[in-house]
């Protein structure tokens, strides 16, 4: 399974095992990694699961869609490595990806 | 605060016009009950209208594949036959009970309502403007900076600066435009959600030098005694510059808070209103809570699970408010009377 690893804004690391399919989102909720409230449920309809992906790692997750951009307005700290976590996939692509929990969600 | 005079009295008062509160229109319409709604969005439909009218539902029993929108057209259609009256864009302040079976209600916009039982159907509470994330802006609120137009007027001969990108913040660009001394519009990127026809009325205006359209994002305020006087804006490439204005305006959309439910007396556990699952009844004889605002051990926040509720509750309900009526169980594909209420007899 690939490894995602979470870093709160105390810095405080969390390293999950995520199943292939599942979202980063998803993966978080499912083991308990505060910081990601997800209030629509993934339905990219809020923009309470942001995270910031590490620069090393930007490339391979890729940037957001249209309709992510638009939710990202919503966020909290906006940066250009802003994401939410609901619209990353987990791939063995992505085993090792480290992506930062803003200090809030929106 | 304005006072509307007259009370309006009802059989139920449901707050919330989410999934669960329109088919609570129908379960209690079923048995008799005439019921009023209050939302504080301007529109019915609740999370399913705000959050996701476009996208699909899948877990709605007998129907596989539905979105937000067309789940609360459908429940619009389906609750006709029982004339409920909505008042939206406006949110409950006080409950009280006043009497078995009476309760009385106030709101924002100084209504008053007296109802024979109150139904909360108010999902994650209430949707409330997102406050931008800019230190000490709390203190600024409601003196010079603004989630919403009351008065266009207000705003004459004041410098402002509009936050946003999305319909609100556009709308609210091109209307205050020629009253304003001066207007910037700051968007955190180029592209925008709002209507493109909009966007492009704000441009023409931008190009015609009437007002200005910076991207950034607002760090930091400065002023006195709630009165700002400049915002300390970032832009993209981490530099830092300023806006002189008297006023700002922030559209970020909604975000659920659960608000003034937790001023009623209605006992609360971790935000949710606890309740029996015969009754679906809080602490208070008469105050039902249903849909994702209760808790009961095993409670799935589902809508299907909200529409079993608001079944059981419309019994308890009529129970509360008729103990000496006998209440006989009826299927609406057999029962004559069922039928004639529904208009299809």
């Amino acid at each position: 399974m690939p490894k995602i690893t979470y870093i709160d804004a105390e810095g405080t690391e969390r390293a999950v095992d995520a199943e292939v399919g599942a979202t980063v989102m998803e993966s978080a909720i499912k083991n308990g990694v505060p910081g990601i409230e997800a209030e629509c449920g993934g339905a990219c309809a809020c923009a309470t699961c942001h995270v910031y992906v590490e620069e090393e790692w930007r490339e391979k997750v890729g940037g957001p869609s249209p309709m992510e951009e638009d939710m990202l307005d919503f966020g909290y700290d906006v940066r250009p490595n802003s994401r939410l976590s609901c619209q990353i996939k987990v791939t063995d692509a992505l085993d090792g990806l480290v992506v930062r929990i803003p200090e809030r969600q929106a | 605060m304005l006072t509307k005079t007259e009370v309006i009295t009802t059989d139920a008062l449901i707050i919330g016009a989410g999934p669960v509160g329109l088919f609570a229109v129908f379960e209690l319409g079923l048995l008799d009950m005439k019921c009023h709604l209050i939302d504080i969005l301007d529109k019915v439909g609740g999370q399913c209208a705000e959050l996701y009218p476009e996208k699909p539902i899948y877990d709605i029993p007998g129907i596989p594949y539905i979105t937000g929108a067309g789940l609360t057209d459908a429940l619009m259609e389906q609750i006709k036959p029982f004339h409920p009256t909505f008042h939206l864009g406006e949110m409950v302040e006080t409950v009280e009970k006043i009497g078995d079976p009476k309760f009385r209600v106030t709101t924002d916009r100084g209504q008053v309502f007296e109802a024979k039982v109150i139904v909360i159907a108010a999902g994650g509470g209430s949707f409330q403007p997102k406050r931008p994330p800019i230190p000490g802006i709390e203190a600024y609120e409601s003196k010079s900076v603004y989630y919403a137009v009351r008065q266009m007027e207000a705003f004459r001969g004041k410098r402002l600066l509009i936050a946003g990108g999305g319909d609100s913040a556009l709308d609210w660009t091109l209307n205050l435009a020629p009253l304003a001394s001066h207007l910037t519009l700051l968007h955190r990127r180029q592209e925008f959600r709002a209507a493109p026809d909009s966007v492009n009325k704000m441009m023409k205006l931008v190009g015609e030098g009437k007002i200005d359209f910076v991207v950034g994002q607002v760090t930091a305020l400065e002023g006195a005694d709630g009165q700002v006087s400049k915002a300390i804006v970032k832009t993209n490439d981490g530099s830092n510059f300023e806006i002189a204005c008297d006023a700002i305006l922030p559209f970020f959309g909604l975000t659920m808070k659960l608000g003034p439910v937790a001023n009623w007396g209605v006992k609360l556990n971790d935000n949710l209103i606890p309740v029996d699952t015969e009754k679906f009844e809080s602490n208070i004889a008469g105050i039902f809570a249903v849909g994702d605002i209760n808790t009961y051990p095993g409670k799935l926040k589902l809508i299907l699970s909200g529409f079993h509720e608001v079944a059981l509750m419309s019994q308890k309900a009529h129970r509360y408010i008729y103990p000496d009526k006998r209440l006989v169980f009826q299927y609406t594909t057999s029962s004559t009377s069922l039928q004639k209420k529904l208009g299809v007899s």
